[in-house]
């Protein structure tokens, strides 16, 4: 809202420092997001008479300007066309300095002397026009300013400073001049008075019969109206056009300016029907009929009470009907075009009514419509405030309508529901409590009935408020104590810091997931954020089925679906890299995925009790796209982060190809893919527990055809991919217990064994059958070789081993170890048909 | 080298001679040519020894002792030679293993953790160690837990501060993408009685057009402080001390009067442009102060939607992007480049 001080000083005697009544303003919550200096630097420049006109030579977008300016004709040089011999135009002479320290000096341009310059009303900081300059009228027209006359004289201006404020949705009642002088004055402790306006002449008695009849007066709990008569429509007073301009209002006719004036100076939306343009002689108010239209004042037809916006909606909008009950117009919103005031307007009814502030939020949701009265009532206005403003905009529509302008003497004034001024018992000690303050019970009362806030001491401690209608905010002691606090200053409230009962801490799963991320980030991938909103398509492409949940109301339809992996996004952000020549990378990212919930949870989230509408997992994912990267990096960043965090029981379930397509992990290589798996090993046979079997993520390489499909070259590149679930991982998955085993003094002996084992037995299943095997005395299990080809039968590779034996209490003995030796090939063979390579 | 068995002038000649061989040697290899050469068993040395067979038991043993002092002399010569030379050969052997250090290749890849990540830890650890647990809660939330227990019911005009983004689950507009992480209080003052005091970082959404200082995607960090006798005053003090303490001691807060339904009072809360450090510069408007979050007291109404009685218990809120802490440490110019995961951007920090 845009305030000029000058509009302020109306209220109250504010003097000082622009600047300290910002910072004043700011302190209350009034919140200044400019301040502007308008009608400053404007001393020096003149009214002059334009007399010639003449071309340059050598020139054709200047032209030298000879002008009366109150002395000898002067030759300036201007570069506009837009005025003519006789005109009257704004010169700033040579030494005059402009808005923005422009100082004007004498020049000579194409060996013509301009002794200053013909100025533009952006120039002058006046209109915010520059496409021509500032033509004022033709010189002898009546009226006319003189040349050499002062420009402020002969318009009038005054410096001014124009606050820019911020009001908050609470403050309905600072939402107009009147309001923020309140607060201003209470705060500076100066005299605060809003002049009760005159009665206005009357004819003698009412010209035309109104009737007025509100049908739901829940929407609309008060109506008056007034009927005017003897109106001519012409232009505002100066003063109220150059107010109502300052404040961001473009003037229009002295009607609807005085309603506009009006609003901004009280707060109260008022609306003038031309009464001639409506029917039957009277309004009604009622809830529109689901369909009904109006077409309203900016030309649109409107559909009222169609859609819902809430499931209990009661799709009520308020509707202005002429006599003949036809709706002209949404109440509180926006009047319609049949009824508008015009050049022929000679007689108004004027509508000065109070909106029930729900009714009129919810209409304007639903209809996505929005007006400067609308913003007002739906925060709510004074119902009290109306009489005043009515007479006020009688007040001022009375300097320029004209001899005939007369009110009728009967105000209609239906009254229903209205909002009554509330009474709260507020306690001292509540309010020192709740501020951390020591304020006595004349401090708080001092502060409130400042702001008209009326105080009874009921006893020591204890004081009855009565809340100002024009304060819809408050109706609780709370809020009343928050107007202490404002008043008092928060920056005048002590600080001191509450002891918290706790040792500060993060969960385990909250440390440990920070651990995760060192892990991954020491493994060489950068931590990424990518979007959890992704375009239609995107899970298909990457093969993964459906969309899933959709956003209702997208943005944009490229951020409309809930994404259930970050593999889509993650695979879009390797795209955007190497679209810029970024190909080798890792990355990773931990965020949350939302796989589709089924009807029975979406109730039980409703029931309010803590359930979350979606199962929403948090997944680490990795892409592995460095050079030579693929299943297999990602395959030994698991277990690098398994070991990391003890995890011990998960397996690799790797899918044998071909028909069973069924158990590859989506968007993941066939053939190299495996998902994770909790708790299958044969060491936890027999122990019954309830994550067994629990996928808690997959590993192995995206699908090429997948990369492809979102633009990563896959003849290039292949990459790893590994997606943890890490509430399983973290909370479920079993740990490897955190007791040290003592390491043998005694020598070790190693032990190399190559077998010749079938495709489909996985090299992991023979190290675990040789631990197995091993016992105790096997200290470590290490695959060193993998060898495919001549000498060996298709479908069979060789896998290396070095075991490594040791005993704690002696020296093993060659007889030791070769027994040992047996034992594992003899395992090996057996388990997995392998066979010992020579 | 005659007269091998003559006297001390011989003997003195005779090591002389081989002292200037023995410094003429370069090379190991030499050495061990002339060493077999003047000590072996064909040297003048060794054939005069054996000749002392011939004499006298007395000459003999003078003679002996004076050519096994000889012997001594320079084997000591020869062998002061060789660790020389050793020297020497280990050095040039060394000298060729020369390595540039900056010729490296290979360099092991490291991981930077997200910039916004980094900066949620760092304000995470700064309320630890005030005494705070971290809190979190689902993206997705019913209307109730984002909008409604939060004192704004359906069609308040204050719903439209957020712009919300809704899901097509259940109902029309009653599941939506969470605008801020206040629904966290919520759900925890459901789950667990007071005293509390807690952060609530997480992800929230906004159907805001992107541009330099909002994304429709960002971070936040949420406090609650819910106890007995907690007054405004706390809150003040608490917001001050995480200011001197995140972004240094010369960094303060203010406060001043704001509106939000789920406190009460309520305020904006300013810490002092890091840029100028106060003194008012273009980023701050000339004000010497940034907004950075909302605060004020838990609205008796909030109390209320958790059954909680607000005579017995008070509290505070606050909240504020974790994105535009790190975009004012570390001198963001546009916040859209978060979302792009532009590999060379993270990388840098």
């Amino acid at each position: 809202m845009l305030v000029p001080l000058s509009w302020l000083r109306d209220f109250a005697p504010f003097e000082g420092d622009p600047k300290f009544l910002a910072e004043t303003l700011d302190d209350l919550g009034l919140v200044v997001e400019g301040v502007k200096h308008v009608g400053e630097g404007l001393e020096d420049v003149v009214v002059a008479r334009v007399l010639e006109i003449n071309a340059i030579a050598g020139a054709d977008k200047i032209r030298q300007v000879m002008v009366d300016a109150g002395g000898e004709p002067l030759s300036v040089v201007c570069g506009a066309w837009n005025f003519a011999v006789d005109d009257l135009v704004a010169l700033a002479p040579v030494g005059a300095v402009l808005p923005g320290d422009f100082a004007i000096a004498m020049r000579k341009m194409k060996g013509v002397t301009s002794n200053g310059m013909l100025c533009s009303g952006r120039e002058l900081e006046l209109t915010e026009d520059h496409d021509g300059i500032l033509v004022l009228g033709k010189a002898g027209e009546s009226g006319a300013p003189v040349p050499g006359e002062r420009l402020v004289d002969a318009l009038g201006i005054v410096p001014d400073v124009v606050f820019d404020i911020a009001v908050e949705a609470n403050r309905p009642d600072a939402w107009c001049m009147a309001g923020v002088a309140r607060d201003l004055a209470a705060r500076l402790r100066l005299p605060f008075t809003i002049a009760v306006p005159p009665e206005p002449a009357h004819n003698e008695s009412a010209t035309e019969a109104v009737s007025i009849a509100v049908v739901d007066d829940d929407l609309c709990p008060r109506f008056t109206a007034r009927v005017l008569t003897g109106i001519e429509v012409t232009a505002s007073p100066d003063w109220v056009a150059r107010r109502l301009t300052l404040a961001g209002m473009r003037p229009i006719n002295n009607v609807v300016d005085a309603s506009n004036y009006v609003m901004l100076e009280l707060g109260q939306p008022t609306h003038p029907y031309d009464l001639d343009q409506v029917a039957g002689h009277g309004l009604r108010i009622r809830a529109a009929r689901p369909g009904e239209t109006v077409t309203t004042l900016d030309g649109m037809e409107r559909r009222m009470g169609e859609r819902a916006i809430v499931p209990s909606d009661d799709r009520r909008d308020c509707v202005i009907c002429d006599g003949n009950d036809v709706a002209i117009g949404i109440g509180g919103v926006m009047g319609g075009e049949s009824s508008e005031i015009s050049a022929t307007t000679t007689r108004v009814l004027l509508e000065a009514a109070y909106f029930t502030p729900m009714a009129i939020a919810r209409t304007t949701k639903r209809l996505g419509i929005r007006s400067e009265a609308s913003a007002r009532f739906e925060r709510g206005c004074d119902p009290e405030g109306i009489d005043r403003a009515a007479l006020r905009l009688c007040q001022i529509l009375s300097l320029t309508a004209g001899p005939q302008f007369r009110v009728d003497p009967e105000t209609i004034d239906v009254r229903g529901p209205v909002p009554k001024a509330t009474n709260v018992r507020v306690r001292t000690a509540r309010v020192n409590a709740m501020l951390g303050s020591d304020l006595d019970d004349g401090a708080v009362t001092g502060y409130l009935e400042r702001i008209e806030f009326r105080c009874q001491v009921a006893g020591p401690g204890q004081i009855d408020v009565t809340v100002p209608t024009f304060r819809p905010d408050t109706s609780r002691e709370i809020d009343v104590i928050e107007e202490v606090a404002r008043h008092h200053s928060y920056s005048a409230l002590p600080r001191r810091r509450p002891a918290a009962p706790q040792v500060g801490h993060l969960t385990p799963y909250q440390k440990e997931r920070r651990l995760v991320r060192s892990v991954v980030a020491g493994l060489g991938a950068h931590e990424a954020w990518t979007p959890a909103l992704l375009a239609p398509g995107d899970h298909g492409r990457a093969g993964m089925g459906d969309d899933g949940v959709k956003v209702a109301n997208p943005l944009t339809p490229d951020e409309s679906v809930l994404r259930r992996s970050i593999l889509p996004g993650m695979v879009k952000a390797l795209a955007f890299n190497a679209a810029r020549r970024q190909d080798d990378m890792r990355l990773f990212e931990i965020g949350h995925v939302f796989p589709p919930p089924d009807e029975e949870r979406i109730k039980r989230a409703f029931a309010r009790t803590g359930e979350t509408v979606i199962d929403e997992r948090e997944m680490l994912a990795v892409a592995f796209a460095g050079p030579g990267d693929d299943a297999r990096t990602a395959a030994g960043a698991w277990m690098a982060l398994a070991e990391a965090i003890g995890v011990d029981d998960v397996d690799f379930i790797q899918s044998s190809g071909g028909d069973s397509g069924d158990s590859v992990p989506g968007g993941l290589h066939p053939s190299r893919a495996a998902r994770l798996v909790m708790g299958g090993s044969d060491q936890k046979q027999g122990e019954a527990w309830a994550g067994r079997g629990t996928m808690i993520g997959v590993v192995g390489e995206v699908d090429p055809g997948v990369l492809a499909a979102f633009g990563v070259d896959a003849e290039r590149q292949r990459v790893g991919w590994l997606e943890v679930d890490l509430d399983f991982l973290l909370n479920t998955a079993h740990r490897r217990q955190e007791v040290v085993t003592a390491v043998s003094r005694f020598p070790s002996s190693d032990v190399d064994l190559a077998f010749v084992v079938d495709d489909a037995i996985t090299a992991a299943d023979v190290a675990k059958t040789l631990r197995h095997a091993g016992g105790e005395l096997l200290e470590a299990v290490t695959p060193f070789d993998v060898y495919r080809g001549s000498g060996l039968p298709v479908g069979t590779r060789s896998l290396a081993f070095r075991l490594r034996f040791c005993a704690l209490d002696h020296t093993l003995t060659d007889a030791e170890v070769g027994e040992l030796r047996r034992l594992c090939i003899e395992a090996v063979e057996q388990a997995h048909h392998a066979q010992l390579r020579a | 080298m005659s007269g091998a068995t003559g006297d001390d002038s011989n003997d003195a000649v005779l090591v002389a001679e081989a002292t200037a061989r023995v410094a003429g040697t370069a090379s190991l290899d030499d050495l061990s040519a002339l060493e077999s050469e003047l000590l072996g068993k064909k040297s003048t040395l060794a054939v005069a020894q054996r000749s002392l067979a011939a004499l006298s038991l007395e000459a003999k043993r003078e003679a002996g002792q004076r050519l096994q002092a000889v012997r001594k002399q320079i084997e000591a010569i020869v062998a002061e030679r060789r660790a020389m030379l050793e020297e020497v050969a280990r050095a040039e052997r060394l000298a060729a293993d020369r390595l540039d250090l900056t010729e490296v290749r290979g360099v092991p890849w490291r991981g930077h953790l997200h910039l916004v990540q980094r900066t949620r830890d760092e304000l995470e650890d700064v309320f630890v160690g005030m005494g705070f647990a971290v809190a979190e809660g689902p993206e997705v939330e019913t209307d109730w837990y984002n909008f409604e227990a939060l004192n704004m019911p359906p069609a308040h005009p204050a719903r439209g501060m957020w712009d919300t983004l809704y899901l097509d689950l259940g109902e029309p507009e009653t599941v939506v993408l969470r605008t801020h992480t206040s629904p966290v209080q919520i759900r925890l003052m459901q789950a667990k009685f007071p005293p509390i005091y807690a952060v609530m970082p997480g992800r929230c959404y906004r159907r805001d057009t992107p541009d330099a200082r909002h994304i429709p995607t960002f971070n936040q960090i949420e406090g609650l402080v819910i106890d007995r006798g907690i007054s405004f005053a706390d809150m003040a003090g608490t917001i001050e001390a995480f200011t001197t303490a995140y972004f240094g001691p010369d960094i303060h807060s203010r406060l001043r009067p704001s509106y939000f339904p789920f406190t009460e009072p309520s305020a904006e809360f300013e810490v002092t442009c890091t840029i100028c450090g106060g003194d008012g510069c273009r980023t701050c408007s000339h004000t010497g102060w940034i907004e950075l979050g909302g605060c004020g007291m838990v609205d008796p109404a909030v109390l209320a939607a958790v059954g909680l009685d607000d005579e017995m218990w008070s509290g505070f809120a606050f909240g504020f992007g974790i994105d535009r802490c790190a975009q004012m440490r570390h001198e963001i110019p546009d916040m859209r480049v978060l979302l792009e995961n532009d590999v060379r951007l993270l990388r840098q920090i």
